[in-house]
């Protein structure tokens, strides 16, 4: 049960900023936030967990000229403000002058805020999630005798409300909703046992997959890891189903940050306006599609977010800044405080099919393991599993391997992105193939 | 005052106004339904953070977070419910959604009794207090200077510090009352080094159940900023890894993150009473080679994996996993324990008051053998020597598990040659132990930066081992 509404926030968020100049603070920002959840898991046909999420808490940073101070709490009473206030303050009486420390720039506000639809409660108790629940994993059990065991399906429901406002006379909130079915289930052949998972989610209750068919794609993946082989160490082709290929997405994006660009920490450093992909590569965010797990009107700053390209025609088009990186660099920001929003790249025109064709000798990776990804070096290596391709066919599971190359080179060497893009979460992204990797196994 | 249960309750009942009569109102309703099991877990958690970022103090941050996780356990089932607010309605009103899981019943009434005799691994202080506000900083800015004068092309360095303090408060359904005060610390030194165009970063740190005043002791703050130049120089001279199976040394310490992945997670209770893990019903078979001894303990004193009871009341302990490779016991919980019939092992652990707890591992490590480490190394033709590691991965199902090396050397006729990018090492853990062939004199513990993540809880632990050779395992480097 949510006790607080926008009108509440938007008031607690007021008497933060008043208390923060109150006692000095040239500048300030604060942002309130409050959520409600349900979390129902059902394992081999009974409920197994119902958890219910109620959380809120506030959090303010000051500005003495351009020294900061930050301090957070879960405790919304009136006292608490004060408190909170204060603790920031006494932190920015320690922390040092940095000319990049303040609110982004006044006339950078977003000024009008769109309703980016993005609040659909879900009215569901917690019977009638088992019986999702139970759905979801019935199917995945049924779907092939191999099916031993389930770690269990769990339907999510949640929503939450956040204000944020600055000394700019700027305040913005809105309620946001997100739910998801997911479902990890074992199989089990000669000995050898596997498990996978698959989700769908969405802040619509109705455009999430039928529980079903998130069951028989859980089980499908699952069934189709059975028997995995080892492979010979090699170098080959690679493709990255769709799933996966939003984490290069991410590896691109951790590059072209604020904070890896100024502390000089990145592998694309200086390359605004060069080609970092073949020509015919197009990355875009679009924060502000309607409905969209992504979307969001400004950014944790207040700033209009920006549906803009950050790769065209193959080349570096913009960084991923906040106002502080922005200063530190010179730069104006982009916008991304908090992260991109809705990130895209543009399909080649193949499907996935023709995309293993093309392939015709290498690895499909399925899954991927471990955080060998170095943002400074580019240099990339992880374990990883998936399948062996021969004549454009999947021929066999494979297991225990690692993949290795270099971002850069990864990159230059994306030959095509599939038009598989019908995938959960806020990445727009078909599977890429990647011209050539060091596959280690045997 | 400086027992841990009396601190724990004057800052999680009397202060926000709460007392025994109203926990025992609170229990009353989350045992009025058929219940086998109960808790409520009360929190009050103080964390300071300070970065210091291109030679200036850029941030700081003070957060609390307070709040209570009640459960309620009915045969395998689970209801759970938590509230920020430490007032008695909204608790009575987290009780009566946790319950639900249970058929309606019988009623039970408990009365709160507090447990006495807990050990006492660690002080109950303030870390946050431990130092003065100038002591903190000036610290961090001598380990800047330490780390820019070490080297000329050392061009960024950031420190990082953390501080908390957490005070925690559990009843179980026999009315009993344990409380526990824990400090934990934490510094991190992490640079950017640059020559002829090539840039690599290292990164160093510790951390323990202590005040900041612990990395003044011996040094080691300065320790951290020199062991992170080191490593970040050792990297630019790296040559590409080599891909393919090799026989494997790995070094004392923090490389047992090896054991944490290859065995510790697939040995958590609840993946082996629900029959999902790799080592599901195999107690008592060989899992691993004879020279492996492997043991969980949440007992060692100041470790920043150390409690002195667990996140269910427990007291923690030592248990022994893997004795002379023979497969001994499964980390517990109380709920875990109970269906399996079973005893717990104080590893039932949770983020905070607003997540279940689970078996979760405290300090994981291998005992010592016998051999010198230098023998281990140069028993080898050609393969690698890792001494540092990022993080790791598990499947617990099918054992596969990851870890992936920052420092590493290829061995060459029993030699430590050229340093190596860092590569990704993978394996499936109960083949892996197996071929583990050398067993190591030098055990050593991590300093203290593990923080472990499972089913999105994270929680701080520790790893250890001795040097060890694994006979083969597979090297995700470039160089084919």
């Amino acid at each position: 049960m949510i006790q607080y509404d926008i009108e509440t926030l938007e008031r607690i968020v007021a008497d933060l900023l008043a208390e923060a100049r109150r006692q000095g603070a040239t500048q300030a920002e604060a942002g309130v936030h409050a959520q409600e959840g349900l979390d129902v898991t059902v394992r081999l046909g009974e409920t197994e967990t119902i958890e219910h999420s109620n959380d809120h808490g506030l959090g303010v940073t000051v500005y003495f000229d351009h020294r900061k101070g930050s301090a957070n709490t879960t405790d919304l009473r009136p006292e608490a403000i004060r408190e909170t206030v204060s603790a920031a303050c006494s932190i920015a009486r320690h922390t040092s002058e940095d000319a990049a420390a303040g609110l982004a720039d006044p006339e950078l506000m977003a000024k009008e805020i769109a309703d980016l639809d993005l609040d659909h409660p879900w009215d569901i108790d917690p019977v009638e999630a088992a019986e999702l629940a139970r759905r979801c994993e019935e199917t995945a059990r049924a779907y092939d005798p191999r099916i031993c065991n389930s770690e269990g399906a769990t339907v999510h429901t949640g929503r939450g409300l956040f204000v944020y406002g600055n000394t700019h006379g700027f305040v913005g909130g809105y309620p946001t909703t997100r739910h998801s079915v997911s479902c990890a289930i074992l199989a089990e052949q000669d000995g050898d046992m596997q498990r996978d998972y698959w989700y769908t989610n969405s802040r619509v209750p109705e455009q999430l997959k039928s529980p079903e068919s998130v069951g028989e794609e859980a089980a499908r993946r699952v069934v189709a890891r059975l028997g995995p082989r080892k492979i010979d160490t090699t170098e080959c082709p690679v493709v990255f189903k769709a799933e996966l290929a939003a984490g290069l997405m991410y590896a691109l994006f951790n590059a072209i940050r604020g904070p890896a660009l100024y502390r000089r920490a990145s592998f694309l450093l200086d390359m605004l306006g060069e080609p970092i992909f073949p020509d015919w590569v197009r990355i875009s965010e679009n924060p502000h599609l309607l409905q969209a797990l992504g979307s969001a009107p400004f950014d944790n700053e207040g700033v209009a977010t920006l549906t803009r390209d950050i790769v065209s025609q193959g080349a570096l088009r913009g960084y991923i800044l906040d106002s502080y990186s922005a200063r530190k660099l010179g730069m104006q920001t982009t916008g991304n405080a908090g992260g991109v929003r809705n990130p895209r790249i543009d399909a080649s025109g193949e499907t996935f099919e023709q995309l293993l064709a093309r392939m015709d000798r290498g690895l499909l990776v399925t899954e991927l393991m471990g955080q060998g990804s170095n943002t400074v070096t580019g240099d990339y290596s992880r374990g990883a599993a998936g399948f062996w391709v021969e004549d454009g066919q999947i021929a066999y599971p494979v297991a225990e391997i690692t993949v290795a190359g270099n971002l850069r080179q990864m990159f230059d060497g994306l030959l095509a992105v599939g038009s598989d893009n019908d995938i959960p979460g806020a990445v727009d992204t078909g599977s890429w193939l990647i011209d050539r990797m060091t596959v280690a196994g045997n | 005052m400086n027992n841990a249960l009396d601190i724990a309750r004057a800052t999680l009942l009397d202060a926000p106004g709460l007392n025994e009569q109203s926990l025992s109102q609170v229990m009353d309703q989350l045992l009025s339904r058929q219940i086998d099991a109960a808790d409520i877990y009360f929190q009050y958690g103080r964390l300071e953070t300070w970065v210091l970022d291109d030679g200036i103090i850029k941030e700081g941050s003070h957060s609390i977070e307070q709040g209570a996780g009640l459960r309620a356990v009915s045969g395998e089932k689970t209801g759970f419910a938590y509230t920020d607010d430490l007032l008695l309605p909204q608790l009575l009103e987290a009780a009566g959604a946790a319950r639900a899981i249970a058929e309606a019943g019988q009623n039970r009434r408990q009365a709160i009794s507090a447990r006495s005799d807990l050990p006492r691994l660690y002080a109950p202080i303030n870390p946050l207090e431990s130092l003065t506000e100038q002591d903190k900083l000036d610290l961090m800015r001598q380990l800047d200077a330490e780390a820019r004068a070490a080297d000329p092309r050392v061009q960024q360095v950031i420190v990082s510090m953390a501080a908390a303090h957490d005070t925690v408060l559990v009843i179980d359904d026999r009315g009993e009352l344990a409380g526990d005060v824990r400090p934990l610390v934490r510094l991190n030194v992490h640079v950017i080094v640059e020559h002829d165009g090539r840039r690599e970063q290292g990164s160093a740190g510790g951390g323990a159940r202590r005040g900041l005043d612990f990395f003044l002791e011996d040094e080691k703050g300065v320790g951290y900023a020199r062991e992170a130049v080191r490593q970040a120089l050792v990297n630019l001279e790296a040559v590409d890894a080599p891909a393919g199976m090799l026989p494997v040394v790995l070094g004392p310490g923090w490389p047992g993150v090896l054991l944490h992945e290859a065995v510790g997670h697939g040995l958590e209770g609840d993946f082996n009473r629900k029959g999902t893990s790799a080592f599901s019903g195999r107690i008592g078979e060989q899992v691993a080679s004879k020279l492996c001894t492997v043991v969980d303990d949440g007992s060692l004193p100041e470790r920043r994996g150390s409690l002195n009871i667990d996140d269910e009341g427990t007291p923690t302990g030592e248990t022994v996993l893997i004795e002379n490779g023979i497969l001994k016991a499964y980390l517990q919980d109380k709920m875990n324990a109970r269906l399996m019939g079973m005893s717990p092992t104080g590893n039932g652990r949770r983020e905070s008051y607003a997540h279940l707890p689970m078996p979760r591992m405290t300090n994981t490590y291998m005992r010592p053998g016998e051999h010198d480490p230098q023998e281990i190394i140069a028993s080898v033709d050609r393969g690698l020597y890792a001494v540092n590691f990022g993080g790791g991965q598990v499947d617990i199902t099918s054992g596969k598990f990851v870890f992936s090396a920052s420092e590493a050397y290829l061995i060459e006729n029993g030699e430590i040659t050229a340093p190596v990018k860092g590569a990704t090492l993978i394996g499936s853990g109960p083949e892996v132990m197996t071929r583990v062939s050398m067993v190591g004199n030098d055990l050593a513990l991590d300093p203290g930066v593990g923080t472990c993540g499972k089913e999105g809880q994270s929680v701080p632990v520790g790893v250890g081992q001795p040097t060890l050779k694994i006979d083969e395992l597979t090297v995700g480097g470039t160089a084919a």
